[in-house]
């Protein structure tokens, strides 16, 4: 990843910074700055998350690209925060101890770096909040 | 007055005991565990580092009291694993609170007092109306080389203090510092592992800095030992910290509460404040709290406490984020094969 492109989502990847249509209450993460319900009548505001939600599904990743393969095997989910809008983002638990509808809340973590000399991407990850 | 608005710790959930490295290097786990008086240390997570655990600490300090994130005009890191040679850890602690960008913010590096070096920089800031908060964090993923006497002690953590005047939960009624220039431990630049003149650490080195700070913060506040409730000193282990209490006349019922490493192991620039934060966890109004950090190089900074009716009024929600006991609690516990992949000390092909 680029170091601009990774410097452009620090909002999205540290703070959980969405967005919200306060015409019909819908929340969006990633943020959109349009409402496609309420189209040209929608209000859109930045939210940030709580960073409390559930796993609506996930996955185990057991054979991962070179910046992710020192982290094997490890849970990738879908994570349905409470005010309504899905991520994709790991767990940081065991592959057994996953479940869907597991309860789970954000923490600051290490997500990738760019090489032993370039940028350390970090960002949010989730852990179990049973 | 000055002094501590809300704290905040983190410590990972990995552990590993003393006798396991031991077992490894061949070492006499008896001798060692006795001789440091540490049973097990924090091991950090595959993706944590100084960093991370810096605004972990940094959002829990901020949960336990609501504070404006715009009127937070400094941040200091102390650490001496900054995950940057040159960026700094500050900058990301500021921009996961969302402080940033009206604020002051670097990195610093004082052995294992760099943390403490932090909260007198936001006391200076914050008693001169400089900045209406600052928030002075010491953490460390420490670092000790394989089969050196360090890796029995070398551990992961911080703790985050926020500075103001405003309503503090806890009062500094005075901070002074003893500082030399003392080789007793060091880390030359791109060198992965300190090094460290032994047994040369300990009299010219602790005792010498530590008793130095605390003799002087006595004598300028006209207090005796007996004058406080609690004690925390710098605890590279569990004797040093004990030893010099006692040569200095504080009980063993005093330090108890801050001496955390015995289970956390020594969390460098985290070490006294995590020792700070968990004599926080359990003080109450009134409480009187003496606190000599220690950083090699060599220096020791002495700080008066005097805990105030704000940590137990509504304003300051102790719960809100876990206490150090709570965070020492229910840990994961690693072999060292695991431990050396979490701490990065296997060499991979590339």
């Amino acid at each position: 990843m680029s170091v601009s492109r990774f410097w452009r989502k620090i909002p999205q990847r540290y703070n959980l910074i969405g967005t919200q249509c306060t015409t019909c209450g819908r929340y969006f993460f990633p943020p959109r700055s349009f409402c496609p319900e309420c189209r040209r009548d929608g209000e859109i505001v930045d939210y940030q998350f709580k960073g409390d939600g559930e796993i609506v599904t996930y996955t185990v990743i057991r054979s991962a690209s070179d910046q992710f393969e020192n982290t094997t095997p490890y849970v990738l989910a879908i994570v349905r925060l409470d005010e309504g809008a899905d991520l994709t983002a790991q767990v940081v638990c065991t592959p057994e101890e996953a479940r869907i509808g597991m309860r789970v809340r954000s923490v600051f973590r290490r997500i990738a770096a760019d090489g032993e000399s370039g940028v350390i991407h970090y960002g949010t990850k989730f852990v179990p909040a049973e | 007055m000055v002094g501590i608005y809300s704290y905040g710790v983190y410590i990972p959930r990995f552990r590993i005991k003393i006798p396991e490295i031991a077992r490894v290097w061949g070492a006499n786990a008896d001798d060692l565990t006795k001789g440091l008086g540490v049973f097990e240390k924090s091991v950090p997570d595959l993706d944590e580092d100084t960093a991370t655990i810096a605004v972990e600490a940094a959002r829990s300090a901020m949960r336990r009291r609501s504070v404006d994130p715009e009127k937070i005009g400094a941040i200091y890191v102390g650490s001496e694993s900054h995950p940057y040679a040159v960026k700094p850890t500050a900058c990301t602690v500021g921009e996961a609170i969302g402080a940033t960008p009206h604020m002051t913010a670097a990195d610093y590096e004082f052995a294992c007092k760099a943390g403490t070096a932090g909260i007198q920089t936001c006391m200076g800031l914050a008693k001169s109306g400089m900045v209406p908060y600052g928030i002075a964090v010491g953490a460390d993923v420490a670092q000790g080389a394989p089969g050196d006497a360090l890796e029995y002690t070398a551990a992961a953590g911080g703790a985050a203090f926020v500075i103001g005047n405003d309503d503090p939960i806890a009062v500094i009624n005075h901070t002074c510092s003893f500082t030399t220039d003392t080789p007793d431990f060091w880390r030359r630049e791109g060198q992965n592992f300190p090094r460290h003149g032994g047994r040369f650490t300990g009299d010219p080195g602790y005792f010498k800095h530590v008793q130095g700070a605390a003799r002087m913060m006595l004598e300028q506040m006209g207090k005796t030992p007996s004058d406080y409730d609690y004690a925390v000193f710098h605890q590279p282990n569990a004797k040093f910290p004990q030893r010099v209490a006692k040569m200095l006349g504080f009980s063993a019922d005093q330090i108890r509460p801050g001496l955390v490493v015995p289970r956390l192991g020594n969390t460098y620039s985290g070490s006294s404040m995590v020792g700070l934060a968990a004599t926080l966890d359990v003080a109450e109004p009134g409480s009187r709290i003496f606190v000599t950090s220690f950083g090699s190089g060599a220096g020791s900074d002495a700080f008066d406490i005097e805990v105030t009716d704000a940590i137990a009024s509504g304003a300051f929600d102790r719960s809100a984020a876990p206490t150090v006991e709570q965070l020492l609690a229910n840990p994961i516990y690693v072999d060292y094969a695991l431990y050396a992949k979490h701490k990065g000390k296997i060499v991979m092909q590339r």
